[in-house]
């Protein structure tokens, strides 16, 4: 078994994640390129279990399975945190999350109101609504 | 060239194709079937590396749960159907650094280990591993365990908005919520 392979294949699995969250808009994207991410650590940990030799046997695939679960706890919250911001914003674009704007939510009956059908139609009016509330309006 | 080569090489190929597909389709639904089929090579990978148990676990907790739960999130999004073209940003920036970590690593790897060989061991059933995850990894296991209780009421509490909002919004919230 040559290491270098699975080697190669977590590394340009890695670069492709990186390369997701750094280009997608949609929140569940971005997520999805993590999971790439995680992947190809587990990789990585997987692969350096069966060509170094440790003290303890079999370090590496316990990380491994201990990654695995984190990763299932990650996505738990980022789903529940991309939902809740598609409830407030119906919209789960990442770069239009205000950051600036003071933590009382958006009253969801505007929300409601809106035509909340695709992520990106109402990105003028997700837009305008950093500068507060009442610009929606 | 054995054939664990030629099984992790194909492989390989696969989940990075399948990788590409995942960060550049314009359907949403599609990324996500696409993301089914890279987690499957790279089970495939951890069976040919030997780790049974962490590839059985893939299965289960990523293609049965996790991406089920992605694909939960794209249909309550309300995702469309069709292709969108909204779903990227500019590209250069993302591509320069992504493609900058990938091929670093690769470089680093390469150079690490060269075309050398490696026996593979034996193999990491269930057994051996649950000897090693209850006599030297007990205490990250149970952290690890109140860590998923800690992220499922995280989880509960985020989804619920009416758990811990302050009395003067609630009444404002009320009409809106069905």
């Amino acid at each position: 078994m040559r290491p270098v392979i699975p080697y190669v294949t977590a590394a340009l699995l890695f670069g492709l994640g990186v390369y997701g969250v750094l280009r997608r808009r949609n929140a569940v994207l971005v997520l999805m390129a993590v999971e790439l991410m995680l992947n190809a650590v587990n990789l990585i940990l997987v692969t350096a279990d069966t060509t170094a030799k440790a003290a303890l046997p079999h370090g590496g695939q316990v990380f491994a399975l201990f990654v695995i679960v984190l990763a299932a706890a990650e996505i738990g919250v980022g789903l529940a945190i991309v939902l809740q911001l598609y409830r407030l914003r119906a919209s789960v674009a990442v770069d239009e999350v205000p950051l600036t704007e003071p933590p009382v939510p958006v009253p969801a009956t505007t929300v409601v109101e809106r035509p909340a059908t695709t992520v990106g139609v109402d990105r003028p009016s997700a837009g305008s609504g950093v500068d507060g509330p009442e610009g929606e309006r | 060239m054995t054939g664990a080569d030629v099984l992790l090489l194909a492989l390989g190929a696969v989940a990075v194709g399948a990788g590409v597909l995942v960060v550049a389709t314009r359907h949403l639904v599609r990324a996500g079937l696409y993301l089914v089929v890279c987690l499957g090579a790279l089970a495939g990978d951890y069976l040919v590396l030997t780790a049974e148990l962490v590839a059985w676990v893939q299965v289960l907790i990523y293609v049965g749960a996790v991406v089920v739960l992605l694909l939960f999130a794209v249909m309550l999004t309300r995702a469309p159907i069709g292709a969108s073209d909204d779903l990227d940003r500019p590209g250069w920036p993302a591509a320069l650094i992504g493609g900058g970590a990938g091929l670093g690593l690769t470089v680093l790897l390469v150079d690490a280990f060269r075309w050398t060989r490696v026996e593979l061991p034996a193999a990491g059933t269930a057994e051996r591993l649950g000897e090693q995850v209850f006599r030297s990894w007990v205490l990250p296991f149970e952290v690890l365990s109140v860590l998923l209780l800690a992220a499922l009421v995280g989880a509960i509490v985020l989804s619920r908005p009416d758990i811990g909002r302050r009395p003067d919004t609630a009444s404002t919230d009320e009409g809106g919520r069905a």
